[in-house]
């Protein structure tokens, strides 16, 4: 049984596995029934000011008869008073004090509100607050939210006057609604974050009604953009996890969310920098019960590896992410069809000669029965056939040794600067 | 046409004929079939599982990668699950109560229970780990799915367990008496193996009542679990019995599972008798041994067959052939006492018995011959009253008659499986077996609770 606590700037857990902000941790009842389930923490729905809710939040985008690929809400913050919250918090964590209790935190931007909330908070005994600079809707209009997080300079300024009256540390909730992630999280950084998390929710339109030319979802006929999750935005978060991992100039541990779903999605955010991850749509998609397999599968995995604890395989893949200028040019792999795999779907053969580079040829053999190859000198390794291929093991992306040493494209660029004759071309 | 040539029956390789039928999912058969699985809350799913497995949180698990937990959900519930994966009416019990069957088609949480155990297999995993030990020590007779199971939970609970088992080895009927095309013995061999990894000490070729007696059982260990099963075939009481030819469809699998596959049917003639799951059994086996034509004889309708339709199906997909009405009343040898021929006579539905089922009665002057060279009796089986007297237990016909909690008239004595199993219309399964098992195991288990607590 591999050791599966964590530690996220201070913030000790019993496991990874957190509940993000979010309807799953709106009150005492739910995150109790988490921690019941096995959830290491949960960072409860944002406090602030109540607001009001609108009827009709949610709406998911199916792909291909799969339910819940995405999912997009006009969901607000809490809407519910702060002493009611403060005081579910406070017998949440006299129940389980071995669980973590993150509180999430939005108030206009003025510093003595925000040193308020801060001192209210921490009196019911939260082991840390999390700034969400990310809600993309409603919030932002007044003010709030992705609106002061998409500025540095406010994410920066308001981080500090959380530092300055903070007793627990301080995690800032980043937007993905902006160019470059790395920016806001310096802000937080220099503004004396702990720790960051990311990611909040992308700005969307879950869709269009055909008929009533409604937007999904629409209130009484309205719509609203709204923010998107879930599987979809996995990409999206684990870039920009890794982005900030990876930067020499934000040195904060990283809760990492977006589309977490299982175990294996839990393992790729902390190979790619992130300290302990958060979970939101999946929780709302099945319940609290898939913590067991997240708990499970994580452990099995680690101990098939035959590693001691989770914490050493936190940020392992970071050394292999870089810049595009720093990928070798002279590296070669070609797809390779197993023909005693393969079905014959042609699907390679399409997608190849449509749109990409026109090297599987559709053959026959003397008995007349068709097979494909690729024409190795032709194909640029790009993966496409292998990805569209419906069969395992049908096509394998083989490297082929080149013929020159490794050169990246700013070893390139270099040598070239270096020389004399800008024009030499030295991969030739 | 001869059953080898709608079933591409080799009749130089048999062997080839017993191999597994269905076929195993591939990996991406079983996450594509996992990620239909709705992951239903209080799913019905395990309602119908006679051991209750979560179903829903194995099949997750195939969706996200952790086989090995997949593995230890199914087999924490169910001691003989990959044995259960390939042998349970599925039809009949969870997948019967998908809650897919009312919008597009059930999951087949047969094959995906099969594809996580026998990753577990092909693995060598361990699964479980004996408990601390609580001084107490437990007897087992019979190490068939209901003893296998009870040894399992009580090792994990603390006990000190042996087994005692007539045959060379563990695992009962499922190691010996269900065709290997079905089941291979392998995969009951790993079952056992992952109750003898728990310490569990199992003495093979041990009798209790011959090798053993049952009061040295009784004055040796502080309680003892009867899972002796059923016995044989019993007879049809007819004349011809005896002659060279005439088998008991449970030895008749069982040899086919144990020693090298005899010839000596290709191209013969066999009739079955009975219309249980036995009766189709030894009716596939026989095709697969290369027998020319199988009928099975049963006295009554398909109606009152208690065979699953499953395996009603999979039977006439053999080319087995039934005759409905027809009960045997001698057997014919000819001059060397080989069987020659079967005489029969044809029945008609009276009046309903104390079972509810119309009871067959014969038509007068309806006999007639069918010439064969093999009969195979699959009329049910009898029952071990020998030993049941040897710890004298109170029973009904050779049915150990047990309370609630699975204690026998002998308050040291629990009872579990086919051993308690009375007569019905519905046929005993491993899987019930597994439960009560795992039942006694608790039964023994809160009463030594209780005697802790009050000591
Ligand atoms: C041909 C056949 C096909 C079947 N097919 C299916 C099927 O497809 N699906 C299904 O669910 N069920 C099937 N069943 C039923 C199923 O096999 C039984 O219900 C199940 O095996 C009962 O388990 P058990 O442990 O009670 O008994 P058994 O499996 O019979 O095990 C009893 C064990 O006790 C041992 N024993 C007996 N007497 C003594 C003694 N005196 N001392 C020591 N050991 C002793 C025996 O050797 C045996 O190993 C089938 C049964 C038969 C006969
Ligand atoms: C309905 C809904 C409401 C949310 N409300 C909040 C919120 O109040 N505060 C916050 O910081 N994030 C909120 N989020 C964002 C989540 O915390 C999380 O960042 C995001 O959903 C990505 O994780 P996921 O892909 O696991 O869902 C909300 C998300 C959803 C779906
Ligand atoms: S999930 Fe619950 S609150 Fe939401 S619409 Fe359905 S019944 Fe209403
Ligand atoms: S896509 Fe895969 S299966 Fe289809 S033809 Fe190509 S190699 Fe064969
Ligand atoms: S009822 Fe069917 S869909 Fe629901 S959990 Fe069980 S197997 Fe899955």
């Amino acid at each position: 049984m591999a050791d599966l606590r964590t530690n996220l700037a201070g913030i000790e857990s019993p496991n990874p596995f957190w509940l993000a902000s979010a309807p799953p941790t709106n009150s005492g009842y739910q995150v109790q029934r988490a921690f019941e389930a096995g959830w290491g923490g949960a960072v409860w729905k944002t406090l602030g000011d109540p607001i009001l809710n609108v009827s009709s939040r949610f709406a998911a985008v199916s792909f291909n008869g799969q339910r819940v690929a995405g999912f997009n809400n006009i969901e607000l913050i809490t809407d519910r008073p702060l002493e009611v919250n403060l005081q579910e918090i406070y017998e949440t964590k006299k129940r389980f004090p071995n669980h973590t209790v993150v509180a999430s935190l939005m108030v206009e931007p003025q510093q003595e509100k925000w040193h308020e909330i801060v001192k209210r908070v921490e009196e019911v005994g939260v082991d840390g607050l999390e700034l969400n600079f990310g809600c993309p809707h409603g919030m932002a209009e007044r003010g709030m939210g992705s609106a002061s997080g998409q500025v540095p300079e406010l994410v920066e300024k308001q981080t500090y006057w959380v530092k300055e009256a903070a007793q627990t540390p301080v995690i800032v909730k980043l937007t993905p609604n902006i160019t470059d992630i790395t920016a806001t999280a310096e802000a937080a950084a220099r503004g004396g974050a702990d720790a960051i998390s990311m990611i909040n929710t992308i700005n969307s339109l879950a869709g269009v009604d055909l008929d009533s030319w409604n937007t999904i979802p629409h209130v009484g006929g309205k719509g609203a953009h709204g923010g998107y999750c879930g599987p979809a935005v996995k990409p999206i978060a684990l870039n920009m996890v890794g982005e900030c991992a990876r930067s020499p100039r934000i040195n904060v541990p990283i809760s990492g969310m977006g589309g977490v779903s299982n175990w294996q999605n839990a393992v790729e955010f902390m190979l790619m920098g992130a300290s302990n991850v958060q979970v939101c749509t999946a929780a709302m998609h099945h319940g609290f019960r898939i913590v067991e397999d997240m708990i499970d599968g994580l452990n099995n995995y680690l101990d098939e590896k035959g590693i001691a604890s989770v914490q050493d395989i936190i940020g392992k893949s970071v050394p292999k992410y870089s810049d595009w200028g720093n990928l070798d040019l002279n590296y070669k792999i070609v797809a390779r069809i197993n023909n005693d795999v393969c079905i014959n779907c042609n699907k390679c053969h399409i997608a190849c000669e449509d749109t990409s580079h026109q090297c599987i040829d559709m053959l026959k053999d003397d008995q007349g029965n068709s097979y494909l190859e690729v024409r190795e000198e032709d194909c640029v390794g790009c993966n496409l056939c292998s990805i569209v291929c419906p069969v395992d093991g049908a096509i394998d992306m083989v490297e082929v040794e080149s013929e020159h040493p490794p050169m990246t494209w700013n070893d390139r660029q270099a040598a070239i600067g270096s020389l004399q004759n800008p024009s030499a071309d030295p991969i030739k | 046409m001869g059953n080898s040539e709608k079933l591409h029956i080799s009749l130089t390789e048999l062997p080839k004929n017993f191999q597994e039928v269905h076929p195993a999912l591939s990996d991406r058969e079983a996450v594509e079939e996992a990620n239909r699985c709705l992951y239903c809350y209080d799913a019905p799913c395990i309602q119908a599982c006679p051991t209750g497995i979560d179903i829903p949180t194995f099949i997750k698990k195939i969706a996200s990668g952790n086989i090995k937990g997949s593995a230890k959900t199914i087999m924490t519930a169910n001691p003989v699950g990959a044995s259960c994966a390939r042998v349970c009416p599925t039809e009949e019990l969870c997948e019967g109560a998908c809650v897919l069957n009312h919008s597009t088609k059930p999951i087949m949480i047969g094959d995906l229970q099969r594809y996580a155990t026998d990753w577990a297999i092909k693995n060598d995993q361990v699964l479980f780990q004996k408990g601390q030990s609580n001084g107490k020590s437990v007897a087992i007779v019979g190490g068939g799915p209901a003893g296998l199971s009870a040894a399992r939970e009580l090792s994990l609970l603390g006990y000190d367990v042996t087994i005692f088992e007539a045959s060379p080895t563990a695992g009962g009927l499922n190691t010996y008496g269900i065709v290997s095309f079905r089941l291979p013995q392998k995969i009951s061999y790993w079952e056992v193996d992952q109750v003898k990894s728990l310490d569990v000490k199992i003495r093979t070729n041990t009798a209790v009542g011959k090798d053993v007696s049952a009061d040295e059982l009784l004055n040796s260990f502080d309680h003892v679990v009867l899972a002796a099963g059923m016995g044989r075939v019993p007879d049809l009481g007819i004349d011809g019995e005896d002659l060279d030819g005439v088998y008991d469809a449970i030895e008749f699998v069982k040899d086919t599972k144990t020693k090298p596959l005899s010839n000596r049917l290709v191209g013969k003639n066999v009739v079955v008798i009975g219309a249980g799951n036995t009766a189709i059994d030894g009716a596939t086996c026989s095709v697969r041994l290369g027998a020319g034509n199988v009928k099975i004889l049963y006295r009554r309708t398909q109606e009152e067959m208690s065979a699953y339709d499953f395996e009603y199906e999979f039977a006439k997909q053999d080319g087995v052939e039934f005759r409905w009405l027809t009960q045997p009343i001698k057997i014919h040898g000819d001059e060397n006492g080989r069987v020659k021929a079967i005489e029969c006579i044809k029945m008609e539905l009276g009046e309903p018995g104390a079972d509810g089922r119309r009871r067959p009665v014969p038509v007068e002057g309806s006999n007639f011959i069918l010439p064969v060279d093999a009969v195979i009796k699959a009329i049910g089986q009898t029952r071990h009253q020998s030993l049941i007297d040897l710890f004298r237990l109170e029973h009904i016909d050779g049915v150990v008659q047990i309370s609630e909690d699975y204690r026998t008239s002998n308050p040291k004595v629990f009872a579990c499986g086919d051993i308690t199993f009375g007569k019905g219309k519905s046929e005993a399964m491993v899987v019930t077996a597994a439960q009560q098992g795992k039942k006694a195991a608790y039964a023994i288990h809160s009463h030594y609770m209780e005697e802790t607590v009050t000591a």
